[in-house]
C-alpha cells in the first residue's frame, strides 16, 4: 500500500503539532496532515493555561482545575497532562514563565492585562508585576496598537508609571506596509535614509535608526515596549541592539493577526517536528475516511482526486469554529471529517445569549471525549476505537473567556499523542 | 468540503438578486475576513515596498471595483503568481484566481498593446511558441543567446535582464527522442499514463522527461506522449488570457480524450500540474476540464500512491559521487499541491543521497517574473534566503521539480540542479 504511517494527525495547529511531536518522541512513525498554515498566525504567541473561571481571575491554574465542570478537557487529562503539555513547550521554545506555577500578568495591545503561563522572552521585561516605569511606543502605520490609549488603560491597574507615544516608522515605507515588511527591515538591519545636513542624506541601519527615533522621548522610563514586530528571524538581535542603543530594556507587546510571535512559535515547532522525524503533508483538506468501527485511512482531497493516507491510530486536531474543525448551519452543528457527534441545543436561538460578552453556548460547542480522549457518540460510546480528538475541536470549554486555548491544545495533544503511540507499540 | 458547500460555492450558479447578473467572484470576496495571513506569506510584499499585497490585490480590489473605481491598480503586475496566498488562506478565498482575473483585465483594458512591457511580456509568456524555432538550430541559438550583444539588446530594447544566462537548448528535443525510439517500450492495458512534459523539459531538459519515461516503464506503465501546448503558467502570470485560453483548450481537449480511455495524466513540472489541476478549472469550463484536473498527478506523487515507491527506494542506491547531499528547494507551486515534503521524505530512504530541505522561502524567479529587468532585483532579494540555506549544504548540487526555480538556484549559487526523477532513474532503472 502507498502512504502508510503509525499515527496520522489531522490538523496542523498547536494541538496537532503537539500531538505529532509527542507521538514521534514516543517512537511512532507520524504523519501530520494540514490543510493550511496554522491559526498560530492569529495567536498572541502566549501560552495560557487558565486565566479566568467565571469572572474570577486565576492566580494558580493547578489549584483551580478542580473547580472546572466535569466535561472540561482539563478534567480528562488532569494536572499531569497540563504539566506534560508545558514541558513540551519548554522543550520546543525558550519561553519564560516556567519558574513558577503562578500566572504571569502580560500587558496586551489593548492596554489590558492577561494572565498567562508561558510567554516569549521578548515579552518578559514587560510584565505588569514589574515595578519599573515604562514607555510604550506605537507607530502611525501599525494601526492595531494605539500606545497612548493602551498606556492610559494600563496606568489604571499597574504599579508603575507608563506613558505612550506614537511615532512615524522609519524610512519611506508605504503607509500600509505589512508588519512582515517592517520586521524584515529590522531582521536584515536594512539601511534607512535619514535626513542629513543640507542636501546630503545619510543612511543608518534600521535598528539604530529606530533607537535614535525613540531616544528623545525616553524620559525616566526604564523599559520600552514596542508592538511585536521586532524581527521574524532574529528578534533576539533586534531587541538587543535597540536596547543597547537606548540603555534600557526593550520588550514586545503581543499583537493580533498577523502575529509575529505566533509565526515564530510555528517556526520553532516546525523545526522540532522535522528533527523528530514527523512527516508533514500540507495544502489539501482531509474530507473523508475509510473504515466503519475502526478507521483505516483518511482521504485527502486535491481538486477532486482522492488520496488515501493509511494509519493505525488517528487524531483529530482540526480546531474549533475559527479553524473550521466545527461547522454549523441552520439545522445543527457538525464535525465535518468523521461526522463525530457534537452536542448542541435543537433550537438555534438557544445557541447564544443577547449580550456580546455573555456566556454563549456556541463558544463551548465541540466533540465530547472519554478519558482516553476518544470522541463519544450521542449514546456516550466511542465513535471509533482508534480516533482521538484534541485542542479546539473539543467541546465543554470557552477558551476565549477562560484564557485556556493553548494550554488545552498542548495538554490534550501530548496525552493523545502518547496514548496513540502506546497503542501502536502494544 | 461537503457537497452542499461545493454547490453553494459554484459561482456560475449564483446570481445577484437585484441585478440578475452572475456573481462571479463575490463569494470569494465575502469569505475574506481580513486576517492578513496572505500578506504575511507573500514573498513580494516582504521585499517590495510598493506592493500592497494579496489581500488588496484580490478581495479588496474586487470590492472597490464594484463602485466608481473601475480601474485595476497597476501593482497587480508585480504579483509573481507564486500562489502562496492560496496556500495559507484559512477561509478558502480564491486569491490567485482573483489575481489572474484582475491581471487579465488590466492587460486587456489598461495596458497599451504597443508598449514595450506588453510586447516583452507576450514574448516571454509565449516561450513555447518560439522554442521550436530555437530547437531547430540549438547550437546557433545557444551561441547567439550567450552573446553579450544579445544581452545588451535584450536589456535595453526589450527589458529582459542581461544578468541571467539564457537556458541552453538541447541538441535533441524529448519528442524527437521519443519518436526516434519508436514511442512506448511497454504495453499495458491496466496501467496507462499520458505524459504532459511541458515545453521546458521538451526543449531544454529532455533528460528529465527521459527519466520520467524510464522510471514509469520500469514500474510497467504504458506511456503515451500526445501533442500538447504550453500549460499556460507564464501566460496567466502575465495576464495574457487569450493566449492562455487557446493553449488550455488544446490541452484539455487532448488530455480529456485520453482520460476517457483510462489514462491518468502525469506531469514532471509542478507548475504544469498546478495549471492542469487548479488554474484550468478556475478559469475555464471546456468539456473535460474537471475530468483532466481530477486525473492529473505529479510523477512522484502518482508512483507513491500506486506503487510501493518507498520500499523500492529503501532497497536501492545511487552513486554518492553523483548525488550525495542534495539541497532541495520546494517550488511554491509544489507547496500549493501539498507536495513540498514529498521529495525529501521519499529520497531519504535511498542510499547514496541525503536530501536537505533548504527552507520554505520562495526562490523568487517565478517563471518569467525574474527575467524582467525591473523585477530582477526583487527576484534576487526574495531568493536570498534560499541561496543562504543552499550555501549551508555541504555539496554543490541542488534539487527541485520546477525548471525556473532550478534556473534561479543555479544563478544564485552556481550549483548544478537535478530533478527528483533523475535520482529515481539512477536508483531504479538499470542503465
Amino acid at each position: 500500500m502507498a502512504i502508510e504511517d503509525d499515527v496520522v494527525v489531522v490538523g496542523g495547529g498547536l494541538a496537532g503539532m503537539a500531538t505529532a511531536l509527542s507521538a514521534a518522541q514516543d517512537g511512532s512513525r507520524v504523519r501530520l496532515l494540514s490543510h493550511k498554515e496554522s491559526t498560530l498566525r492569529f495567536a498572541s504567541g502566549l501560552i495560557d493555561v487558565l486565566g479566568y473561571v467565571g469572572s474570577e481571575i486565576v492566580s494558580n491554574p493547578f489549584e483551580t482545575i478542580s473547580q472546572l465542570p466535569d466535561e472540561h478537557p482539563y478534567r480528562r487529562v488532569g494536572e499531569d497532562g497540563i504539566r506534560d503539555g508545558l514541558a513540551l513547550i519548554d522543550s520546543v521554545t525558550d519561553y519564560a514563565g516556567g519558574h513558577t506555577d503562578r500566572n504571569a500578568l502580560v500587558p496586551t495591545f489593548g492596554g489590558t492585562v492577561k494572565p498567562t503561563a508561558r510567554y516569549p522572552k521578548h515579552t518578559a521585561p514587560g510584565l505588569a508585576s514589574d515595578e519599573r516605569d515604562a514607555l510604550l511606543v506605537g507607530f502611525e502605520t501599525v494601526v492595531d496598537f494605539d500606545a497612548p490609549l493602551a498606556a492610559e488603560h494600563l496606568a489604571e491597574t499597574v504599579p508603575f508609571d507608563v506613558r505612550g507615544i506614537t511615532l512615524q516608522f522609519l524610512g519611506d515605507f508605504r503607509t500600509d506596509a505589512r508588519v512582515t515588511r517592517l520586521a524584515h527591515a529590522l531582521d536584515e538591519n536594512e539601511r534607512i535614509e535619514v535626513g542629513g545636513r543640507g542636501s546630503v542624506s545619510e543612511s543608518v541601519p534600521a535598528r539604530i535608526a529606530l533607537a535614535e527615533r525613540v531616544k528623545p522621548h525616553l524620559g525616566d522610563a526604564e523599559r520600552v515596549g514596542f508592538p511585536a514586530i521586532l524581527g521574524e528571524e532574529h528578534p533576539d538581535e533586534v531587541r538587543a541592539t535597540i536596547g543597547r542603543k537606548l540603555g534600557v530594556e526593550v520588550f514586545e507587546i503581543p499583537m493580533g493577526t498577523p502575529s509575529l510571535p505566533g509565526m515564530r512559535l510555528e517556526a520553532e515547532f516546525e523545526t522540532a517536528l522535522r528533527e523528530a522525524g514527523v512527516r508533514t503533508t500540507t495544502g489539501n483538506p482531509v474530507v473523508d475516511f475509510e473504515g466503519t468501527d475502526e478507521i483505516s485511512a483518511v482521504i485527502v482531497e486535491r481538486n477532486s482526486a482522492r488520496i488515501p493516507f493509511h494509519g493505525e491510530q488517528f487524531v483529530l486536531a482540526t480546531g474549533g469554529l475559527v479553524g473550521k474543525g466545527i461547522d454549523s448551519d441552520r439545522s445543527g452543528v457538525r464535525e465535518p471529517v468523521f461526522d463525530c457527534h457534537v452536542p448542541a441545543p435543537e433550537n438555534r436561538y438557544d445557541w447564544f445569549e443577547d449580550g456580546a460578552f455573555d456566556d454563549h453556548r456556541f463558544a463551548r460547542f465541540g466533540v465530547r471525549v472519554d478519558d482516553e480522549l476518544r470522541p463519544l457518540d450521542s449514546a456516550g460510546s466511542p465513535e471509533f476505537h482508534n480516533l482521538r480528538a484534541v485542542g479546539g475541536v473539543l467541546g465543554g470549554y470557552d477558551f476565549a473567556a477562560e484564557k485556556s486555548g493553548s494550554g488545552i491544545s498542548l495538554a490534550t495533544g501530548v496525552v493523545a499523542g502518547r496514548n496513540a503511540s502506546d497503542e501502536v507499540n502494544l | 468540503m461537503s457537497e452542499k458547500e461545493v454547490e453553494r460555492r459554484d459561482p456560475t450558479e449564483l446570481q445577484d438578486v437585484f441585478t440578475g447578473e452572475s456573481m462571479d467572484l463575490r463569494p470569494g470576496s465575502d469569505d475574506c475576513y481580513k486576517c492578513s495571513t496572505c500578506d504575511t506569506e507573500c514573498p513580494v510584499a516582504e521585499v517590495d515596498d510598493d506592493f500592497p499585497g494579496p489581500k488588496f490585490q484580490g478581495p479588496e480590489q474586487w470590492r472597490l471595483k464594484r463602485k466608481d473605481d473601475h480601474d485595476i491598480d497597476d501593482s497587480v503586475m508585480s504579483c509573481s503568481n507564486c500562489m502562496r496566498c492560496d496556500n495559507v488562506c484559512p477561509s478558502e478565498v480564491p486569491l490567485s484566481q482573483m489575481h489572474n482575473t484582475a491581471r487579465g483585465e488590466y492587460v486587456e483594458s489598461q495596458m497599451s498593446k504597443l508598449s514595450r512591457e506588453y510586447i516583452r511580456n507576450r514574448i516571454l509568456s509565449n516561450y513555447g511558441r518560439l522554442a521550436p524555432l530555437a530547437a531547430r538550430f540549438p547550437r546557433l541559438t545557444n551561441f547567439v543567446m550567450g552573446l553579450s550583444v544579445t544581452k545588451f539588446v535584450n536589456e535595453k530594447v526589450m527589458g529582459i535582464t542581461g544578468e541571467r544566462e539564457f537556458p541552453e537548448f538541447a541538441t535533441e528535443t524529448f519528442t524527437d527522442w521519443w519518436t526516434k525510439r519508436g514511442g512506448a517500450n511497454v504495453q499495458n492495458e491496466e496501467k496507462r499514463v499520458a505524459y504532459f512534459h511541458g515545453d521546458y523539459s521538451n526543449y531544454n531538459t529532455p533528460e528529465v522527461a527521459k527519466a520520467m519515461v524510464r522510471v514509469f516503464e520500469s514500474f510497467g506503465y504504458e506511456i503515451v506522449v500526445p501533442e500538447q501546448r504550453c500549460s499556460g503558467t507564464p501566460m496567466f502570470a502575465n495576464g495574457m488570457m487569450d493566449d492562455a485560453r487557446r493553449a488550455a483548450k488544446f490541452n484539455i481537449e487532448t488530455f480529456a480524450a485520453l482520460v476517457e480511455q483510462g489514462y491518468d495524466v502525469i506531469c514532471s513540472c509542478t507548475s504544469c500540474s498546478m495549471a492542469l489541476r487548479q488554474e484550468y478549472p478556475e478559469l475555464y469550463s471546456f468539456d473535460g476540464t474537471a475530468k483532466v484536473a481530477a486525473n492529473t498527478f505529479e510523477a512522484l506523487e502518482y508512483l507513491r500512491i500506486h506503487e510501493d515507491l518507498e520500499g523500492e527506494l529503501a532497497d536501492s542506491s545511487v552513486p554518492e559521487s553523483e548525488f550525495g547531499e542534495l539541497a532541495y528547494h520546494a517550488p511554491c507551486h509544489a507547496r500549493n499541491q501539498g507536495l513540498d515534503g514529498q521529495a525529501v521524505e521519499l529520497l531519504s530512504a535511498l542510499d547514496g543521497t541525503d536530501p536537505v530541505d533548504v527552507g520554505d522561502s520562495c526562490s523568487g524567479i517565478s517563471g518569467t517574473y525574474g527575467w524582467k529587468s525591473e523585477k530582477y532585483d526583487t527576484s534576487m532579494k526574495i531568493g536570498e534566503e534560499m541561496f543562504e540555506h543552499m550555501e549551508d549544504v555541504e555539496n554543490e548540487t541542488g534539487m527541485t521539480e520546477c525548471p525556473t526555480c532550478a534556473m534561479q538556484m543555479n544563478h544564485g549559487t552556481g550549483y548544478e540542479i537535478r530533478h527528483p526523477l533523475e535520482v529515481l532513474d539512477s536508483a531504479l532503472v538499470d542503465a
